[in-house]
């Protein structure tokens, strides 16, 4: 019995006591935020998918189409293609593709790139309707950068 | 206009009356969900529907009408005729209470001498739409869900209607304005408190909310009795919920809170309704803070609590009520 | 009529998934039920299997750290620190000391972030619509604090062969600091709206007792079999990395019930920021990565490694043929073995017992099915 009427007082007592903390909360600020209309700034340690890095000073990509990255990507989703232009001595990119569906941003290109050549970008915004609005061409990415 | 002279005057006065009712219930559907939503939202910090018209106001006439539009989805093998009329039963009958009750003093549809009856059973029509629904659907959660209803109102009718009692005993009437008449010096909410706390929570449990929304209990049942429901179906359904709340709320209103009693307002036998909804919809509020606070019961430790707990409470009250009103 | 041809009628099967709201996943359990009571749940695994498994051995180590993340979204960094910490082994690579505080760190966080979605997905099961979003809300912090140094929100790929791919900051230590004294302004809130709810503790206690003979019987680890009393943790009856330097405790329950598996997370947050704390007092300098060759090469033989993951005991086994790919990878993943118990432990019980036992083992479908 009095067992009882103690579980009736601790258990009633416990419900308000929940009760209150969601009503402190019913007056407290909210804390999400409303997303296509406020951003917050996102870390500039973000890992995007990959980029080429435009060298300011050459205004041009610092890549020497070795094809490390291409070998040793696991998900086998970068393309790379060099050709050696008449009258230059380094080979030039012809072709730079990245197929973001399969990439897993682990970052072994960037890593593994010799001339550092490879960045991630800060694009975190990307839906698309198609897969292939997924398969970047980074090479052009890079052109419309360039000044 | 001879034709309308025909009719007596206190059937146009019924026509009418439905007729508020039933854009009322429309009405109160659309603010219950889009408070529920916005009470949800900020309850858990975030700022609830925000998009459509300002602070998301359109948002709930905005679904209604996404709702409306939808196909009628039928599923094979399910019972047509059961199926179809279950939705309409779950919303037919929660229109008629709201006949009988006072909003204010003058605002009455109908006054029965036995009005408080007429809800009560009224509203155990209303498990009778989950249990056709349920069992029409062909589908076993919403199966469970339909059985849950039946055993869960067979549990909690008795407490109400001991509770209820309680208060009859003290003024002699089911009429509801005679009982709110009688609360003209002192709610009986002070007089009652024993019998008001077991109708809050018996009235949770028959307007199937949180914590004893077991007929639906989603995690459990997916959604229970409206499982296989969709557009026109369903939102009968939804609509007919927050009527059923809010006649929950009027009833406790009207025998506990004093119904339109209030300080003193021109006009007040018409506007003793502004009191009468305040309290209703804060009672409301309450329910739906209720909602979005705690677990769900289990269904046997519902059922326990129906029998060990309330009923007992509820038949000591009366007892010592009948006891006390007849010395 | 014979009573076994009644009995036979009155039986029948649901298929609770794999799209059900509570079986977190594409997890399909078929029950056979006699009104609402369980007669017999058998779990249908299988339908996110990925070949994780396969992929390692298909292509060199290195190839594999991101799949590791994918197997346990919720919690990826031991998944992360147990495949690094056996290639380490198998290779002989050594780790900076600094290296292994922040691998320390960033585990212990991502494992109190587990546990909070997992409470609030455990309430949500109850039916208790709020305490998850409670929960998302500290998490949230967790999570921007690792992507501050990880560069991703969930599916980390942060730890490398012989250290970490980036070092902390001060801002890091700052931000990792003030969580700490934020969660535990907030542990009340948990107390008030869960831990104490009269209604929370009928709906778990005595409910799906795991006696500690059948948890060792099933190969139960983690919080699941720490809640039956078995005070068994691979950070510390196996120590790796630089578990051994940090003072912290091994919470236990004491019957095995869903309660018990509850308080234990609970009490596990604490010790995961006890852990932190000591680690961001003793972060030693130095470098974070020690220089390890591109092509590391797996001497024949085996190897095994276990952590100690959110869910219980991780193990990775791998067998080296000199070649740089695996020969054979084989992933002890500890909510398979969680959930191997549920056949035996769901008899006889009501539908609603068994979605809050379902809830309180923490699983996660496809770390289950790789
Ligand atoms: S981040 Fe990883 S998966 Fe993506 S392109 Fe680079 S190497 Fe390939
Ligand atoms: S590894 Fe670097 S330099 Fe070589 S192809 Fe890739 S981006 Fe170019």
């Amino acid at each position: 019995m009095k067992q009882y009427f103690s579980e009736l007082y601790t258990g009633g007592k416990s419900l308000v006591e929940g009760l209150g903390v969601t009503m402190k909360a019913l007056f407290s600020p909210i804390v999400t935020v409303q997303y296509p209309r406020e951003e917050i700034d996102i870390t500039p340690n973000y890992r995007g998918h990959i980029d080429l890095i435009l060298d300011t000073g050459k205004n041009t990509y610092l890549c020497i189409s070795c094809g490390m990255c291409e070998k040793s990507c696991p998900s086998d989703c970068i393309k790379v293609k060099g050709k050696k232009m008449e009258g230059e001595k380094k080979k030039s990119l012809v072709l730079f593709d990245l197929d973001f569906t399969k990439c897993s941003l682990c970052g072994t290109c960037v890593e593994v790139c010799p001339k550092d050549a490879l960045e991630y970008s800060q694009e975190y915004n990307l839906a698309a309707f198609t897969k292939e609005a997924f398969h970047f061409d980074i090479l052009k990415r890079l052109e419309e950068r360039r000044i | 206009m001879e034709t309308i002279s025909i009719l007596p005057p206190e059937l146009i006065r019924m026509v009418i009356a439905v007729i508020i009712i039933i854009s009322f219930l429309f009405l109160n559907a659309i603010m219950m969900g889009y408070a529920e939503r916005k009470i949800a939202g900020h309850v858990q910090r975030r700022p609830g529907p925000m998009e459509v018209g300002s602070h998301g106001i359109l948002q709930m006439i905005v679904d209604g009408v996404k709702l409306v539009g939808k196909e009628l989805l039928i599923p094979f093998n399910v019972d047509r005729t059961l199926f179809r009329v279950a939705p309409l039963l779950s919303f037919t009958p929660v229109i008629l209470p709201l006949l009988v009750i006072p909003f204010s003093e003058k605002l009455q549809a109908r006054d029965l001498n036995l009005g408080l009856i007429f809800i009560v059973t009224m509203g155990s029509v209303n498990v009778m739409a989950l249990l056709v629904g349920g069992w029409g659907s062909n589908n076993k959660y919403s199966m469970f869900g339909a059985m849950r209803a039946v055993a869960q109102s067979i549990a909690y009718e008795i407490p109400i209607l001991l509770s209820l009692l309680a208060v009859v005993l003290m003024c002699n009437t089911f009429s509801l304005k005679e009982i709110v008449a009688a609360q003209q010096n002192i709610w009986f909410v002070f007089l009652q408190p024993v019998a008001f706390l077991i109708y809050v929570v018996a009235g949770l449990a028959e307007t199937n909310r949180n914590p004893f929304d077991l007929p639906e209990a989603e995690s459990e049942l997916t959604a229970g009795f409206h499982t296989e429901y969709s557009g026109m179906g369903f939102s009968l359904f939804f609509i007919g919920e927050y009527t059923n709340m809010f006649i929950v709320a009027s009833v406790a209103t009207v025998l506990f809170l004093g119904g339109w009693h209030g300080p003193h307002l021109p006009y007040g036998e018409y506007l003793g309704v502004v009191w009468f909804f305040l309290k209703v919809y804060l009672l409301l509020f309450l329910m739906i803070m209720v909602r979005w606070t705690y677990p769900r019961v289990r269904f046997d430790q519902l059922l326990n609590f129906a029998w060990k707990y309330l009923v007992p409470f509820s038949l000591v009250n009366l007892l010592i009520t009948a006891v006390l009103v007849k010395l | 009529m014979l009573e076994s041809e009644y009995q036979e009628q009155n039986r029948f099967f649901l298929n609770m998934g794999p799209q059900h709201p509570s079986t977190h996943g594409v997890l399909l359990i078929v029950l056979e039920m006699e009104g609402e009571y369980v007669l017999d749940p058998q779990p249908v695994l299988g339908f996110i299997h990925r070949m994780h498994e396969k992929m390692g051995e298909s292509r060199p180590c290195q190839g594999f750290m991101p799949n590791t993340a994918r197997m346990d979204y919720v919690c990826a960094l031991p998944y992360n620190h147990g495949y690094v910490s056996l290639i380490e082994r198998k290779a002989g690579i050594e780790v900076p000391k600094r290296a292994e505080y922040i691998r320390v760190i960033t585990s212990e966080l991502n494992r109190v972030a587990s546990h909070l979605l997992w409470l609030g997905a455990y309430l949500l099961d109850l039916g208790a619509f709020t305490p998850i979003l409670y929960g998302f809300d500290d998490r949230e912090h967790i999570l921007d604090i690792l992507e501050r140094i990880t560069g991703s929100r969930l599916t980390y790929c942060y730890y490398r062969f012989g250290g970490v791919y980036k070092d902390v900051d001060d801002k890091f230590i700052e931000a990792t600091r003030a969580f700490i004294k934020r969660m535990r302004k907030r542990y009340v809130i948990y107390e008030k709206l869960v831990t104490k709810n009269i209604i929370f503790i009928k709906r778990a206690e005595n409910i799906g007792i795991v006696s500690p003979d059948m948890a060792l019987r099933y190969g139960m680890t983690g919080p699941n079999l720490r809640g039956s009393g078995i005070a068994y943790d691979v950070r510390k009856n196996e120590p790796y990395s630089v578990y051994p330097e940090f003072d912290f405790e091994i919470p236990v329950g004491e019957q095995g019930d869903c309660l018990d598996r509850y308080m234990v997370r609970v009490q596990e947050i604490e010790q995961s920021l006890r852990i932190i704390e000591q680690a961001l007092d003793r972060l030693p300098d130095g470098p974070v990565r020690s220089k390890v060759k591109k092509n590391i090469k797996l001497t024949p033989g085996d190897c095994n490694f276990a952590v100690e993951a959110a869910r219980g005991e991780l193990s990775y086994y791998l067998v080296g043929d000199g070649t740089s790919t695996p020969y054979r990878l084989k992933v002890r993943v500890p909510s398979y073995s969680n959930l191997s118990c549920l056949p035996e432990l769901g008899r006889g019980i009501l539908l609603p017992d068994l979605v809050s036992i379902l809830g309180s083992f923490d699983l996660v479908i496809p770390e289950m099915d790789r």
